[in-house]
C-alpha cells in the first residue's frame, strides 16, 4: 500500500504518522506543501500540527495551498485520506469535511488520553475495530470542539457517520466525559461516501505499548487489508 | 550627542565601569557604543559577580563533550549520539506579560539547543508563583502556563516535566525557568567560534523590531519626541517562524557549509556577534544597512540592542552561500549577508557609509568588569521543632491538608495544556519521578527532570544545594536511569547584597560538592541575580535539570504501584528531620530549623542499590521519598496507580508525624514482590544498605495503622481539588 | 446605544499572525497588498443614551478586560 503524508510549514506530526505508517509496512512518502503533484497513492494523510501557525484559523491557510488542490482531485476519485487533528481542521476548511471546529469549551489547550467508543464500523478506516470497541488515544488540541448545523448531524447519526464519540472507561457517552465540548460528543467523522475521515485524537500516537498503547494500530491496518 | 550622567546611568553602568570604557577606547565612547558595552557588560551577559564562584564547579566527566561557555552542554550517550541541553531564566520578562515572557523563554532555550545542532525532542519548566492569595498570581499563572504550552505545542516538541510552585516570596518576582533537551550526532555538532577572515556573516530568520530594547536606556534627550512610538516594546513570540528556523538550519547542518552559528538571545546582535568574534580571536564588521528591519527608520542603536526573537547569525564557508540562501528561501525565512569576520579584533559598524562604532572584541568579553563581591555567611537557626506543637492537629487531617494544598495537589490543570506526546517518543510524562523519552528508532533513552528546594536553601543555601542535586540525582535513578549531566537555572536576589551574595557563593559550594561526589557535573546553565523588588529578594531558588541515560528499554521503573499483597519497603533510613518541611512549614507555619542533612555517601550507596534493584528485575515501582515525607511518596504511588497500602506501625518509631512526615533525603520506596522478598532482603543486608518493611500494598483502602484509614478514591478527589477552584471550575 | 471596540497589537510589536496572513495573500497573486495587521473587533450594546458616558464605560472596559495594554491598543467607535 502507497500511502502519502502531505507536509505544511507548521506540521509537526508529519515524522510521528510516518514513522507509524512505516511501521506497519505502508510505502510512505512525504510531499511538500509547495509540490504540484501527488505520488500515486492509496492512503493521503493530512497529518496533526500548527499549520502556518494557526494564524487566521486553523487550518485555513493550509486549505489554500498547491497541494491541497491535487488533495482534493484525489479525495474526490475515491482516495482515502485521514486527517488528523490539525489536518482534520485543513479538511474541514477545504470543504471536503462539513462543520467546523470550534475552541475548546474550557478555552485551553486540552492534552491527554480519552476514551473513544467505536460507533460505526462499517467503513474502510475502522473496519477491524469491532462495533462499540472501547479504545484510548491521545488529544492535543486548541480547536477540537466540533459544531455543525442540525440537520447535517442528523445526517451523520442517520447515515453511520461518525466512527468515534468521546465517552469514559465503561464506554457511557455523555457530557461529562467530553473533553471539548464537540456536538453529541463527536470525536470523527466521515464524508458521506466515507473515503474521508477527520478525527481530533491521534492513532499514530498509540501503536507503541512501551510509549502508550497499541489502540491506534487498527485504524492503519483497516486501510491495509 | 554628549555623554551625560544621567545617560551612563540610565544605561546601567557604574561611574568607575565607565572610566573603564575610556580607557580601554582611549576616548570617549559614543552613544551607540555606550549600549554596546551596557549590553555586554550587564550582569546577564557578562556574569560579572557569579564567575568567580561558579568557576568552582565541577564541569567534566567521562560523559561530557562540551561544559558551559557555549550555547549549551554537550554529553555523549554512546552510538554517535549526542545529547544537548540547557536552562534558562525568563523571570523579569514573564512577569511584565505573562504569555509572551514565557512563551519568548520557551523559544530562547529552544534556540540554544537547535544552534549546537540538535533537533530538540524534550522541554521542561520550573515555575514559581507568589503566594495564591495574591491577587497577581492567578492572572500570572494562567498567561505563563499558556505561554509555556502555546509556544512548545505549536513548534511541536513535547513539554514533558516540570514544577508548579507557590510561595509568597515570589509575590513581586515570578520565575520562569525553560530548559531544553535536544538529541544531535556528536560527530555533527556545531559551535559558535568563527573561523577564518573574510568569512561571509549571514543573518537569518526573523526581522529586527524594536522588541526589548532596555527601557532605562532609552530614557534620553534623543527620543523625547514620538516618545510613544519609541517606547521598548514587549516582545512577542512566534512559535511558527522559530519551527521554520528550527528546521532550515537543521537541514543546512547536513551540508559542510556551517563555521560557526549562534543564536540572537538577550543583547541580540550585539552579543551573538561578539561571542563569535571572540571565540575565534578575530574582529567582526557589519553593515546595518542590510539589517533585515520590521520599522521604518530603526537607529543603529536600536538594531544592536534590539531583542527581536527567532533569529540567528552564522558564519559561512567561502561559496555557500548560494546553497544556504536556498534553504532558507524554502522556508520563507530571510537570509542576508551583512558582514565579514576580520583581522582586526574590532566590532565596527557601518551605517549609511560612516563607520559608526568601533570597539575591541576583548573589551567586549575578556576585559569586561569582574567583580568578587563581599558576601557574608549565613547566620543559622538554632531552633528545634518543637514536637508538643505536632499534636495539636489529627494526622490525617495534617494530612489530607497537604495533599490539598496548591505545591501538593495534582497538576494535570498545568500539565494537560501541554503536548506532551507530540513526536511519539515519550515513554513517561510529566507526574513521574521523572520523564523517559526515547531516543528515535533505538532501543534506549534518556530520562530528564527539574527540581528545586528553595525553602531549604533559604535556611542552610550549603545543604540545600546538596539536596537539590542529589533530589535531581535521585529522581533519575528511580526510573532506572543513570545520572550524567546537569544543567543549573540560579535565581537570586540583588548580588549587591552580601546576604544574597553569601547565599550565592554557599550554594554554588554545596551543588559542587555534591555534584562531584555523585560524578554528576554541571555543563551548561544560567545565573538570573536581582530577583526581587527594593531590598525584599526572593529566596534563593536555584533550580537544577538533570539527564540521565537509560541504555535498555527492558529496565525503566515507574513509581505506580504494580499488584496487591506486595511488600513495600523504604530503602535509606528515617530520623525524621521536620525542619523545614511541608508540614512544618506549610501546615504550622513555621519558617524556622534546618532542613535535612544529605549524607552523600549514603545518597551514592542508597542510589546505586535502587538502580541495582532495577536492573535485576527485582522491584515492580520505585519513588524516591522527597517533601512530604513517605506518607506522600505512598500518596503518590496510590493515586497514580489506584492501588491502596495497609502500612503498619514502624518497630523503631519515635513519633508517627516524624516518621512519615520527616523529611530525611537519600530514601527511596520500593514495591517487590514477597517470592522476591529473602533474595532482596539478603542482597541489601549484604551491601549493608539500611532498610525497612513498613507494610503491603492493598486494593482501594490507604491505611496506616489506627492513624489513617481512607480510600484512594477518597484521596483522589482531595488531591484533585485545588487547581479548579482556584481557577473557578466546577472539579 | 451600540459601539463598537477595534483592537489591534501596537505599531510596533510583532504580528505574527497578520505577517503570514499577508505572505499568504501576496502568494495568491494579490501583488498590491503593502502591509497587513490583524486584530480584533468587538461590538458592544448598553443601556445609555449619552455618548460620552457610553464612551467612557466602553473605554474602562478596554482597560480593565478587553485589551492587554502592555501590546495592544484600541480604538471606539458609535455603531
Amino acid at each position: 500500500m502507497n500511502s502519502t503524508v502531505i507536509v505544511f510549514p507548521g506540521s509537526n506530526c508529519d515524522r510521528d504518522v510516518a514513522t507509524a505508517l512505516t511501521k506497519l509496512q505502508f510505502k510512505n512518502k512525504m510531499v511538500w506543501h509547495k509540490d504540484n503533484n501527488l505520488p500515486k497513492s492509496d492512503l493521503i494523510v493530512i497529518p496533526g500540527g500548527f499549520s502556518y501557525g494557526d494564524y487566521l484559523r486553523s487550518g485555513a491557510i493550509a486549505a489554500k495551498s498547491n497541494i491541497l488542490k491535487e488533495v482534493i482531485r484525489a479525495a474526490n476519485s475515491g482516495c482515502l485520506i485521514l486527517g488528523i487533528c490539525n489536518g482534520f481542521q485543513i479538511l474541514i476548511e477545504t470543504g471536503l469535511l462539513q462543520g467546523a471546529l470550534l475552541r475548546n469549551r474550557n478555552l485551553k489547550f486540552i492534552s491527554k488520553d480519552v476514551y473513544l467508543k467505536v460507533i460505526n464500523n462499517d467503513n474502510k478506516f475502522c473496519k477491524n475495530y469491532k462495533k462499540n470497541n472501547i479504545i484510548n488515544l491521545n488529544i492535543a488540541h486548541n480547536e477540537g470542539n466540533y459544531f455543525t448545523q442540525k440537520d447535517h448531524l442528523k445526517e451523520l447519526e442517520d447515515n453511520a457517520l461518525i466512527p468515534f464519540k468521546y465517552c469514559d472507561k465503561e464506554g457511557s457517552i455523555n457530557d461529562k466525559n467530553n473533553p471539548n465540548g464537540s456536538m453529541n460528543n463527536i470525536a470523527g467523522i466521515l464524508n458521506n461516501k466515507k473515503n474521508i475521515l477527520g478525527m481530533m485524537p491521534h492513532p499514530e500516537r498509540m501503536i507503541d505499548s512501551l510509549i502508550s498503547n497499541t489502540d491506534g494500530i487498527e485504524l492503519f491496518n483497516s486501510v491495509l487489508n | 550627542m554628549k555623554i551625560t550622567k544621567d545617560i551612563i546611568e540610565s544605561h546601567g553602568i557604574k561611574l568607575d565601569e565607565y572610566s573603564k570604557i575610556k580607557q580601554l577606547l582611549d576616548r570617549e565612547p559614543n552613544y551607540l557604543e555606550l549600549g554596546i558595552f551596557s549590553a555586554m557588560w550587564n550582569e546577564h551577559c557578562s556574569y560579572k559577580s557569579s564567575k568567580v564562584h561558579l568557576k568552582k564547579l565541577p564541569i567534566k566527566n567521562k560523559n561530557v563533550i562540551q561544559g558551559p561557555g557555549e550555547n549549551a552542554g554537550v554529553i555523549d550517550i554512546g552510538d554517535d549520539d549526542a545529547i544537548i541541553f540547557k536552562i534558562e531564566s525568563h523571570n523579569h520578562p514573564s512577569f511584565i506579560e505573562p504569555y509572551q515572557g514565557a512563551a519568548t523563554g520557551v523559544g530562547g532555550i529552544l534556540r540554544d539547543v537547535f544552534t549546537m545542532g540538535a533537533r530538540p525532542i524534550a522541554l521542561l519548566n520550573s515555575i514559581h508563583f507568589g503566594d495564591p492569595n495574591n491577587k497577581e498570581t492567578k492572572n500570572l499563572l494562567n498567561g505563563v502556563v499558556s505561554g509555556i504550552g502555546g509556544y512548545g505545542n505549536c513548534i511541536g516538541i513535547p513539554t514533558v516535566a516540570g514544577e508548579t510552585k507557590f510561595h509568597e516570596t515570589y509575590n513581586e518576582n515570578i520565575l520562569v525557568n525553560a530548559m531544553a533537551v535536544g538529541l544531535a550526532n556528536k560527530k555533527k555538532i556545531f559551535y559558535s567560534k568563527a573561523k577564518g577572515v573574510n568569512k561571509a556573516v549571514v543573518y537569518v530568520g526573523s526581522k529586527t523590531g524594536r522588541d526589548g530594547i532596555h527601557g532605562a536606556s532609552m530614557a534620553s534627550a534623543e527620543f523625547d519626541e514620538n516618545s510613544e512610538d519609541k517606547k521598548p516594546t514587549v516582545q512577542v513570540g512566534d512559535p511558527f517562524t522559530e519551527k521554520l528556523l528550527m528546521e532550515a538550519c537543521l537541514e543546512l547542518m547536513k551540508k559542510e557549509s556551517i563555521i560557526s552559528i549562534q543564536d540572537m538571545g538577550a543583547a541580540g546582535l550585539t552579543s551573538s556577534s561578539v561571542e563569535m568574534a571572540h571565540k575565534g580571536n578575530l574582529g567582526i564588521e557589519l553593515n546595518l544597512d542590510k539589517i533585515p528591519c520590521r520599522e521604518e527608520n530603526m537607529s543603529p542603536y536600536e538594531m544592536m540592542l534590539s531583542e527581536s526573537q527567532e533569529r540567528m547569525l552564522i558564519i559561512l564557508e567561502d561559496g555557500k552561500e548560494d546553497e544556504a540562501r536556498a534553504i532558507f528561501k524554502k522556508w520563507d525565512l530571510d537570509f542576508v549577508v551583512i558582514g565579514k569576520t576580520t583581522e582586526t579584533k574590532n566590532l565596527s559598524l557601518k551605517f549609511k557609509k560612516k563607520i559608526v562604532a568601533t570597539i575591541p572584541i576583548d573589551a567586549l568579553s575578556s576585559k569586561a568588569p569582574l567583580y568578587d563581591r563581599k558576601w557574608s555567611k549565613k547566620k543559622l537557626s538554632k531552633k528545634k521543632t518543637n514536637i508538643k506543637e505536632l499534636k495539636k492537629i489529627k494526622f490525617d487531617e495534617a494530612f489530607f491538608k497537604i495533599l490539598s494544598s496548591p505545591n501538593h495537589s495534582n497538576k494535570k490543570w498545568v500539565t494537560e495544556q501541554y503536548d506532551q506526546m507530540v513526536m511519539g517518543d515519550t515513554i513517561e510524562r510529566s507526574g513521574a519521578n521523572a520523564a523517559i523519552i526515547k531516543i528515535h528508532n533505538k532501543d534506549k533513552a534518556i530520562a530528564v527532570t527539574v527540581d528545586s528546594s528553595a525553602n531549604y536553601c533559604k535556611s542552610h543555601p550549603l545543604s540545600g544545594g546538596k539536596q537539590i542535586v542529589s533530589e535531581s540525582w535521585r529522581n533519575l535513578i528511580s526510573v532506572g536511569a543513570k545520572p550524567i549531566a546537569i544543567t543549573n537555572c540560579l535565581n537570586f536576589g540583588n548580588p549587591e547584597n552580601p546576604d544574597v551574595m553569601g547565599e550565592f557563593a554557599e550554594n554554588i559550594l554545596g551543588v559542587k560538592e555534591a555534584c562531584e561526589f555523585l560524578d554528576y557535573p554541571v555543563v551548561s546553565g544560567n545565573v538570573s541575580f536581582y530577583n526581587g523588588t527594593n531590598n525584599n529578594n526572593i529566596f534563593p531558588t536555584p533550580v537544577i535539570g538533570g539527564v540521565g541515560l537509560i541504555k535498555n528499554l527492558k529496565k525503566i521503573q515507574n513509581h505506580r504501584f504494580k499488584k496487591i499483597d506486595s511488600k513495600i519497603l523504604i530503602i535509606g533510613k528515617t530520623f525524621g528531620h521536620l525542619g523545614q518541611s511541608v508540614l512544618i512549614n506549610e501546615i504550622y507555619n513555621m519558617n524556622d530549623g534546618m532542613p535535612p542533612e544529605v549524607n552523600l555517601l549514603n545518597e551514592k550507596n542508597n542510589g546505586e542499590m535502587v538502580l541495582k534493584l532495577i536492573n535485576e528485575g527485582f522491584v515492580n515501582s520505585v519513588h524516591d521519598v522527597s517533601t512530604g515525607g513517605i506518607i506522600l511518596a505512598l500518596a503518590e504511588m496510590s493515586l497514580s496507580s489506584q492501588i491502596g497500602v495497609k502500612i503498619l506501625k514502624p518497630k523503631k518509631l519515635s513519633n508517627m508525624f516524624e516518621y512519615f512526615f520527616g523529611e530525611d533525603q537519600s530514601r527511596y520506596v520500593v514495591e517487590v514482590d514477597k517470592n522476591n522478598y529473602f533474595k532482596i532482603e539478603k542482597l541489601l543486608n549484604d551491601n549493608n544498605i539500611y532498610f525497612e518493611n513498613i507494610g503491603v500494598t492493598q486494593k482501594d483502602n490507604f491505611e496506616l495503622d489506627k492513624d489513617l484509614k481512607t480510600s484512594v478514591k477518597e484521596l483522589y478527589e482531595i488531591n484533585n481539588k485545588w487547581y479548579n477552584n482556584f481557577n473557578g471550575l466546577i472539579s | 446605544m451600540k459601539l463598537a471596540v477595534i483592537i489591534t497589537l501596537k505599531k510596533d510589536v510583532l504580528d505574527p499572525q497578520g505577517k503570514v496572513i499577508e505572505q499568504t495573500l501576496q502568494n495568491m497573486g494579490i501583488n498590491s497588498l503593502k502591509n497587513l495587521r490583524q486584530g480584533k473587533y468587538i461590538e458592544i450594546e448598553l443601556n445609555e443614551l449619552d455618548e460620552k458616558k457610553a464612551h467612557d464605560t466602553v473605554e474602562n472596559m478596554c482597560k480593565k478586560l478587553l485589551v492587554n495594554l502592555i501590546i495592544e491598543e484600541y480604538k471606539i467607535k458609535k455603531i
